[in-house]
């Protein structure tokens, strides 16, 4: 049997266990938010719908997903605003510190949350903002600034050096460019970014179980029921959580992906005219 | 009547840091003539160009558009469009909305921006391209279109910066074709910045020759190919053959030059004529030169051997060593050279008239 055959099956076994390993938890949270079972186990107690119910006449798991939404929804458009004007400062303007700027830019989430989520609760402690849901925002507005910025920089790199100047060139200045030239052309960034930075919102909770207080996101409620009980509450939820940011992941792929140049000058009509 | 200077450059200098691009120069450009600015890479053509579009301001001197200072004015405050060399057209608009931009810009109203941006689509024979996305066209039709668009808010002075350097080979000589007879209808002043001799030749009016930041000649494409000012240009223009040597004599108008390779006759002025003793240099254009194997050919006369060939189309060019390593050129049709027998090594007889010797100002 040939060689290169071997090992393009052995690396596709490993790649399928690989896989199998990241999915695995997740499948089984899955399968069990719908066992009628009260625990975990084989053999499966029949496909039921009850959990979920559970979970959302919950009030506390419905306010914690109020919440979340609220969060995600704020910080993903402050957090991609900053992340866009961060990224174009990069692209525009040569100054001095400019790679300490940049360095800096980059560097939340390169910090573990959870020194991230204390040293927040510290400072925002201090300054009278804590236990909010507008500093849940804030702390989360930081911490995707760079999903976004590193999107939209990447965008603005792929663009023709000279198409900002022949904007000015045909006599729009600096604003009816950036509105009629840059924006358009880093759209597809930006809602991807609008999509990536609200995933990573939605899924986050050590920073937000450091500062939210009573006003606890989702993911926080679900650590919260999980210290308390294990009820099969929690695969309903997760599972939600989990169908929601990978949509949204999926959708930020989306985004950048369909407004790639399609060639197709044999179909678009020579005979237009 | 018109103000025939319109646009004047007056000791331009442009310095990045310390580093200077463009040094002091000066040039008038005329209303609705096509002046080439030419130079190899890094001489200052393209910061010039960009200067006079208000993309970059001048370290020094003035720019002045019918005698307005221009140095302060901002690039959207000016009507001077620019054809970019890649083109930079807006990707994400179809051909149409591409051309419409300059008139959106400028604030008019959705029909007649349409209509005048279909003129230009039809004069420039794209208008059926009209709803296409920019990257659904080939090189030569997104060409068109940069044209278009610069063209549509018909504007005085039209810049382009190597606009060609993308195209195909005989999609230029076609194109050069059509922009100048454009150029001739329009009556619009085109500023085209090129590297490439035969583009600037075919086209302008005027030739200015930059090195270095520093205009070298500015003349009709006959004056510079026939009477180069400085050394550099009579290298760059090409066919050209600089011999060195010193002046002997100079009587009824001719002056006998002593060079390495013999007693060389040219033809002078009075007034540029130098003087006994002085050193030159010899500029022999190489399609003046008739090669034969005659010794005793009439007017200036070298012998050399064949060390080359080079075949373009019905012209050739032939080197010559004619001593030291010394390479002279010879570039003539490609019939006026049956008669000859020769391969590498056959000693030929390069013989060109005094008059079509020219002396060089600056030794």
């Amino acid at each position: 049997m040939n060689l290169d055959r071997v090992i393009g099956i052995g690396l596709r076994i490993y790649v399928g266990l690989a896989l199998l390993l990241v999915f695995a938890p997740i499948i089984t949270s899955f399968v069990y938010s719908f066992d009628a079972n009260r625990y975990a186990a084989i053999p499966w107690g029949g496909f039921s719908t009850k959990w979920y119910a559970a979970a959302f006449s919950d009030p506390d798991v419905a306010r914690g997903f109020r919440n979340t939404v609220i969060v995600a929804l704020c910080s993903s458009v402050i957090a991609t605003a900053i992340g866009f004007a961060t990224a174009y400062t990069d692209y525009r303007y040569r100054f001095f510190g400019k790679n300490v700027y940049l360095a800096l830019a980059l560097l939340p989430p390169t910090i573990p949350v959870i020194i991230l989520g204390l040293a927040m609760l510290v400072f925002l402690a201090r300054i009278g903002l804590s236990g909010e849901l507008h500093t849940v925002i804030i702390c989360h507005v930081v911490y995707s600034i760079p999903f976004a910025m590193a999107l939209i920089r990447l965008r603005l790199s792929q663009m023709d050096p000279d198409l900002e100047a022949a904007a000015w060139n045909l006599g729009a200045d600096q604003w009816r460019t950036l509105r009629e030239v840059i924006l358009p052309f880093v759209l597809p960034a930006i809602l991807s970014a609008l999509f990536l930075t609200m995933a990573v919102s939605f899924d986050e909770y050590a920073i937000a179980w450091f500062v939210s207080g009573f006003n606890e996101t989702l993911p926080v409620r679900i650590l919260v029921l999980l210290q308390r009980e294990v009820s099969p509450k929690v695969n309903a939820i997760g599972s939600i959580v989990f169908i929601i940011s990978m949509s949204l992941v999926m959708l930020a792929q989306v985004a950048l992906l369909a407004r790639r140049p399609q060639r197709s000058p044999a179909l678009a009509g020579r005979t237009a005219a | 009547m018109t103000d025939e200077r319109l646009l004047v450059l007056d000791s331009v200098t442009k310095r990045y840091g310390d580093m200077p691009a463009v040094r002091g120069i000066d040039l008038e450009i005329r209303a609705g003539e096509f002046v080439a600015i030419m130079g190899p890479s890094g001489c200052g053509k393209t910061t010039t160009l960009r200067m006079i579009a208000g993309l970059e301001t001048p370290s020094d001197g003035e720019i002045r558009l019918h005698g307005q200072r221009m140095n302060e004015v901002k690039p959207w405050d000016r009507d001077t469009p620019l054809v970019w060399q890649s083109l930079a057209l807006f990707p994400f608009m179809s051909v149409l909305k591409n051309v419409e931009f300059g008139l959106k810009s400028r604030g008019l109203a959705a029909d007649e921006r349409r209509d005048r941006a279909l003129h230009w689509l039809e004069r420039l024979r794209i208008a059926h391209y009209r709803d296409r996305k920019v990257d659904q066209l080939s090189g030569g039709e997104r060409q068109r279109v940069a044209l278009a668009r610069a063209l549509v808010t018909e504007p005085e002075i039209l810049l382009l910066d190597e606009p060609m350097s993308a195209l195909d080979a005989h999609l230029v000589v076609h194109m050069q074709a059509e922009l100048k007879q454009l150029q001739e209808q329009l009556g619009i002043t085109f500023c085209y910045v090129t590297h490439n001799q035969s583009e600037a030749f075919a086209m302008a009016d005027r030739v200015v020759i930059m090195s270095d930041g520093l205009i070298q000649q500015i003349g009709t494409p006959r004056e510079v190919y026939r009477a180069p000012a400085t050394r550099f240009v009579a290298e760059f223009v090409g066919a050209n053959n600089i011999l060195p040597g010193r002046v002997r004599a100079r009587a009824n108008g001719i002056v006998e030059v002593e060079t390495a390779f013999g007693t060389l006759r040219a033809a002078a002025e009075e007034t540029s004529a130098p003087a006994v003793g002085g050193d030159v240099n010899l500029v022999v254009s190489a399609d003046r030169v008739v090669l034969s194997t005659d010794e005793t050919a009439a007017g200036n006369r070298l012998t050399g051997t064949v060390i080359g060939e080079e075949f373009v189309g019905a012209v050739v060019t032939l080197y010559l060593d004619i001593g030291d390593g010394t390479e002279f050129r010879v570039q003539t049709q490609q019939h006026a050279l049956d008669a000859l027998e020769f391969t590498r090594g056959t000693r030929l007889v390069a013989a060109w008239r005094p008059e079509h010797t020219f002396i060089l100002p600056d030794a």
